[in-house]
């Protein structure tokens, strides 16, 4: 019961939250010197051509009312149409996401997978050199310039070895797999279809790798720490005393108290990552929301810029709210009050 | 004042400072000690003070002091790493050694002034909530939710390509998006502070608001703030040369290492050095501050050990 009012109260937080960003961001978007109808059109269209883009656009109105039209808008499921294709920004949105998700969600699981071992490995071997090198990789890895990483990947592994593709998400000489989640390696899996399973892996390791870099030395630096503390605890020396092995102690109890923490970070920086990486989709070519926002900020066109922020701001809170919701799977004592 | 301490000879201000800061010396030894065991530190900290030479000395010993503001050897282009061109030369024939260690300058100074900028909005605005809480606390941390919401490299696009594309506009369109961090410390430690009996005390002896904040809050939070400053340092120098990696930082000629990266891109696989060692720069540079950070946190702030 308490848990549905918490649940309840926690998506009626999020209205707010949206309408306070659509307000910095309409306000960011708008007051802006720039003019975007001008960038769209072109620079041989004649002012009266301005004019009239002006006016199908709506721009011609006090900014009071574009803001509420928009709103109306937004809140039949129309995020508007971009100045620069024409396209209404719900098309593009569902056609560059799920690129974006796949990506991000793929990098995560590199993360957890690679990630825990190394934390327990760190813990267990604390101060002596394999914590060390764990200590070196993972702050040499936040020290990272991801975008000249992802380059001089792409120089060895695709240029110099040849090994695997330098950009874009599938062969252009392939077959285009039919899309079902749009997730190209889930889609081509449930066909079945291995060959394009194949490309289309290939194509997402390298920016997968890059992407997870972040997430990995984080979780493999905090996990690391967390299990130092779960470990000092009474019930571990209670579960010692008892002559429990200390494998099982530490997978089965240690492991799983040590968890909450990297959790809520694995939550928050998944959320983060869905607003799409622009460096990393730059290099490679990868058409998600990063490659969608960066060139809708550039040439300021504003009904994508409104739609993308208002998608992540929307996304990144509700995965926040599931990580909460979570922390009660890991933790049974804890109890969702105010 | 006590009385028989007229009649005792006079100490030196030296040794009476000495006695008068003895717990906090002590401290202080105590945290260097602490540094000083963490090699990752040290490491760190001989690579920074190297690199601040460098960027302070730079411009006077470098071969090629012209390359940075727009000299042309287009005979001299693309030369492979050599001992005349230790880092090779770009297309336009500019040594690409000289450019990375001038490169060095900006960074520090764009980096250093962005944080400057944030911590200053962050620990004002921050400290307002947490202190007077109520309406100033709600409306403030309300915006700074939101700022943290939005992914920050994104505004500062939006920033700089509407202001036009430059080394200022970058760094002002970092700055403006960099505060909420420091904010969101502040807050939350002024809130805490508020109710201990140093802060009672002094209200009690009648000092007023700005001064419980700025003379007797705020100085507790010096470390706090230090450590988060030492390891974002490196973090505003990698977002600057991201903007300079997308075309809307700094401009050619000016050598920053993010538009060297996207400039050399150009010209993979056959001419590598030319992305390669400005990439190599920064890494060094940001990894280098990290691990100083790293240690810094180990000695200002023991209770949390987190991360890396």
């Amino acid at each position: 019961m308490q848990l549905r009012y918490y649940i309840l109260r926690r998506v009626l937080l999020i209205i707010p939250v949206l309408v306070g960003l659509s307000i910095v961001t309409f306000t960011v978007a708008r007051l802006v010197p720039g003019d975007p109808v001008k960038l769209a059109a072109g620079p041989r269209a004649s002012p009266e051509e301005i004019q009239r883009l002006r006016e199908e656009f709506g721009l011609d109105k006090p900014l009071v009312v574009q803001y509420l039209e928009y709103m109306r808008g937004v809140l039949q499921g129309d995020l508007g149409r971009s100045l620069m294709n024409g396209h209404p920004v719900t098309t593009d949105l569902r056609r560059y996401f799920p690129a974006t998700l796949e990506l991000v969600l793929v990098s995560m699981a590199i993360a957890v997978l690679l990630g825990i071992p190394g934390a327990v490995i760190a813990a267990v071997y604390r101060d002596r050199w394999p914590d060390q090198v764990s200590r070196v990789l993972a702050l040499g890895s936040i020290s990272m310039p991801i975008f000249w990483l992802a380059i001089m990947l792409q120089l060895i592994f695709a240029q110099h070895l040849r090994v695997l593709p330098v950009s874009g998400r599938f062969d252009a000489r392939a077959p285009y797999p039919e899309t079902i989640t749009g997730l190209l390696t889930l889609d081509t899996l449930l066909q079945g279809d291995w060959t394009s399973f194949r490309i289309a892996l290939r194509h997402l390791l390298l920016p997968a790798i890059c992407q997870s870099l972040l997430a990995l030395a984080l979780t493999t630096r905090f996990l690391r720490s967390d299990i130092l503390d779960v470990l000092q605890r009474d019930f571990v020396r209670m579960a010692r005393a008892n002559g429990i092995p200390e494998r099982i102690i530490l997978f089965k109890y240690v492991l799983k108290n040590a968890m909450i923490a990297t959790v809520s970070m694995l939550g928050f920086l998944f959320g983060y990552s869905l607003g799409g990486s622009v460096l990393i989709e730059t290099v490679f070519d990868w058409p998600g929301i990063g490659l969608y926002a960066m060139n809708s900020a550039l040439t300021l066109d504003f009904q994508p810029i409104m739609g993308i922020t208002l998608f992540v701001g929307l996304l990144f809170t509700l995965v926040n709210l599931g990580t909460d919701l979570f922390y009660g799977v890991l933790d049974p004592r804890i109890r969702y009050g105010r | 004042m006590d009385t028989h301490m007229a009649l005792e000879p006079p100490k030196g201000w030296l040794a009476r400072w000495l006695e008068e800061n003895q717990s906090w010396l002590e401290e202080w030894r105590r945290g260097i000690h602490r540094f000083r065991r963490s090699r990752l530190s040290v490491i760190g900290l001989v690579m920074v003070l190297l690199l601040v030479l460098v960027a302070i000395t730079g411009s006077w010993w470098v071969p090629y002091p012209e390359d940075a503001t727009g000299a042309l050897h287009i005979s001299e282009r693309f030369q492979p790493p050599s001992l005349a061109h230790p880092f090779g030369t770009d297309e336009v024939g500019r040594d690409v050694f000289s450019r990375v260690v001038l490169g060095t300058r900006i960074s520090f100074q764009v980096g250093a002034i962005i944080l400057i900028v944030a911590i200053t909005i962050g620990v004002t605005l921050g400290g307002i909530a947490g202190y007077f809480g109520g309406w100033a606390n709600e409306i403030i941390m309300r915006i700074t939710d939101i700022m943290l919401t939005f992914p920050g490299i994104f505004l500062a696009l939006a920033i700089t390509a509407a202001l036009g594309p430059g080394v200022r506009n970058a760094m002002l369109a970092l700055s403006i998006t960099w505060w909420p961090g420091y904010a969101r410390l502040v807050q939350a430690q002024v809130l805490s502070a508020r109710e201990e009996d140093y802060v009672e005390s002094a209200r009690a002896i009648g000092a007023g608001h700005t001064r419980i904040l700025f003379r007797h809050i705020l100085p507790n939070l010096l470390s706090a703030i230090i450590v988060k400053a030492s390891m974002d340092i490196g973090f505003a120098i990698l977002n600057l040369a991201a903007l300079g990696f997308i075309g809307v930082g700094a401009q050619q000629p000016t050598p920053e290492w993010g538009a060297m990266v996207a400039f050399g891109r150009r010209f993979l696989p056959h001419y590598w050095w030319y992305s390669t060692f400005p990439g190599l720069a920064m890494f060094f540079t940001v990894f280098g501050f990290n691990m100083l950070g790293d240690g810094l946190r180990d000695v200002l702030d023991p209770q949390s050990r987190h991360g890396a």
